[in-house]
């Protein structure tokens, strides 16, 4: 249970750092939390070459709150999110979703734009970013792009990340006013990946009706299962109907069974647990009108 | 082990310097050193104990600038400048038990003691940011520390207990968050 050997680099500007990365190209790794990484190179599952330590970099311990986003900079720890009251008030769904991200002591060191590139299917921070049209900023030695939440997971474990790009913002988009949020998950114990879990946003209009709702899966596919289920709500807008809201699911997730649940298991979760997250998220919309907040 | 011809001594000692326990050190180690094996190996500080080495019991469990940290995922080398706290500074000014070390002992809340320091470091923390905590919140503040002997009701009991411990030790002076000596009296 020990690490392999690796090659350290511990630059201290980001400019520094996209020039090592550059340099190694296929080589490098970032480390920045490490809270996924040194588990699974610990197991030998991972043996990079070189790790570049970003954790001395200025200026990447950030949680800017601005009239229509939330940016989170790549050293911002995932505590330190979950704890800024600016960003819960602009996007609640930060704070539902980092409660479920493993312990508070992992959450500690581990950070939000490191979780998001590391893009394990069964993470709750990827599937946030996809449901709050959120992008991810890459910079390396050729300069910055930014790369839309729809097009940043490309497979298991798998981003869109070049050799030579460091990942240093993560940007979510903050919800309409009259907007409501949820984030359900069930797990095998406190703190585990889940089986499944569903993050949901819903809006409503002034009364506390239904007009869009949409929902992210995950633990049910390769990558964050993102989908509008606007369609299923009933005429009223007072909720949605149960089978299309269950349709409209199964169309576009593909559980997997493993030694924690089967596909079966895992497609019934979906399910109750997309119901239950949009009940969650309407609750909260409505108190949130009443209140003037999103919610 | 996956040393590759041509790949040159990646077990190059790498310097960092940060404080355990108020005491500084400055260390040269192999960039894969774990902060829990820098603890334990070269600073001889064996109160951290490593249980799955992988994240998931908490028995390692340390301070960093004041924040529960598994050590066995962090490298110690990314640690330049940090303020480290092991269960070995958790005692109180007078070397003596801390308020949480006491709460145990005054709840039976260890048999083995295995997983007690990462207890104790988790829970130092915890009652720092909740100083008076519910059944059901120091259930949840202790959910990343596994313990095979207790069934846990007596360390949550001794959150509590320790909670109580530590607002009468509170109440009169105003402060006992103190670091500073080390009873190993170990130095660099």
């Amino acid at each position: 249970m020990k690490p392999p050997p690796f090659t350290y680099h511990r630059p201290h500007t980001v400019e520094e750092a996209v020039q090592i990365l550059a340099g190694l190209g296929e080589d490098g790794k970032v480390l920045a939390g490490g809270q996924s990484l040194v588990p699974l190179m610990s197991m030998r599952l991972s043996a990079p070459a070189n790790l570049v330590d970003v954790n001395h970099l200025p200026d990447l311990d950030t949680v800017e709150v601005t009239s229509t986003q939330v940016r989170v900079g790549a050293l911002a720890r995932h505590s330190r999110v979950e704890k800024d009251a600016a960003a819960y008030a602009a996007i609640p769904l930060l704070r539902q979703g980092l409660s479920n991200v493993a312990h508070p002591t992992i959450r500690n060191r581990g950070t939000t734009v490191g979780s998001i590139v590391h893009a394990d299917p069964a993470a709750e921070m990827p599937a946030v970013l996809v449901l709050l049209d959120g992008a991810v900023e890459l910079r390396s030695v050729e300069g910055t792009r930014e790369v839309p939440a729809g097009e940043f997971f490309v497979g298991a474990m798998e981003s869109a990340v070049r050799p030579g790009e460091l990942a240093v913002a993560a940007t979510f988009r903050r919800p309409p006013d009259g907007s409501g949020s949820a984030f359900v998950e069930l797990a095998r114990r406190r703190g585990d990946y889940a089986m499944c879990g569903v993050g949901a946003v819903v809006t409503t209009e002034v009364g506390g009706a239904l007009t869009s709702a949409r929902v992210a899966l995950i633990g049910v596919g390769d990558q964050p299962v993102l989908v509008d289920v606007t369609e299923a709500l009933t005429g009223s807008g007072g909720g949605f109907q149960r089978d299309g809201l269950r349709e409209l699911v199964d169309e576009r997730i593909d559980p997997e069974g493993d030694i924690h649940a089967t596909a079966e298991y895992r497609r019934h979760l979906a399910h109750v647990l997309t119901a239950r997250a949009l009940d969650e998220a309407h609750g909260r919309a409505v108190r949130g009108r009443r209140e003037g907040r999103v919610a | 082990m996956t040393t590759e011809p041509g790949t040159t001594s990646t077990d190059t000692p790498v310097h960092v310097g940060f404080t355990v326990n108020g005491v500084p050190y400055e260390l040269e180690v192999p960039a894969r050193r774990l902060l829990s094996d820098a603890l334990r190996h070269d600073l001889r500080l064996t109160g951290t104990h490593v249980g799955c080495e992988h994240g998931v019991c908490g028995a390692c469990t340390v301070l960093v600038d004041g924040d529960p940290v598994r050590s066995c995922l962090v490298f110690a080398v990314s640690l330049e400048g940090a303020e480290i706290t092991t269960v070995e500074g958790c005692q109180n000014a007078e070397g003596g038990m801390g308020p949480v070390q006491q709460a145990f002992q005054d709840c039976h809340a260890l048999q083995c003691g295995f997983c007690t320091p990462g207890f104790i470091t988790t829970i130092t923390a915890y009652l720092e940011e909740n100083p008076d905590p519910t059944a059901e919140e120091a259930r949840e503040a202790i959910s990343g520390n596994l313990c095979r002997c207790t069934g846990y009701q007596n360390i949550v009991a001794a959150v509590q207990r320790a909670a109580e411990i530590r607002s009468g030790l509170l109440a009169p002076t105003g402060s006992t968050s103190s670091t500073g000596s080390t009873s190993e009296g170990e130095t660099p």
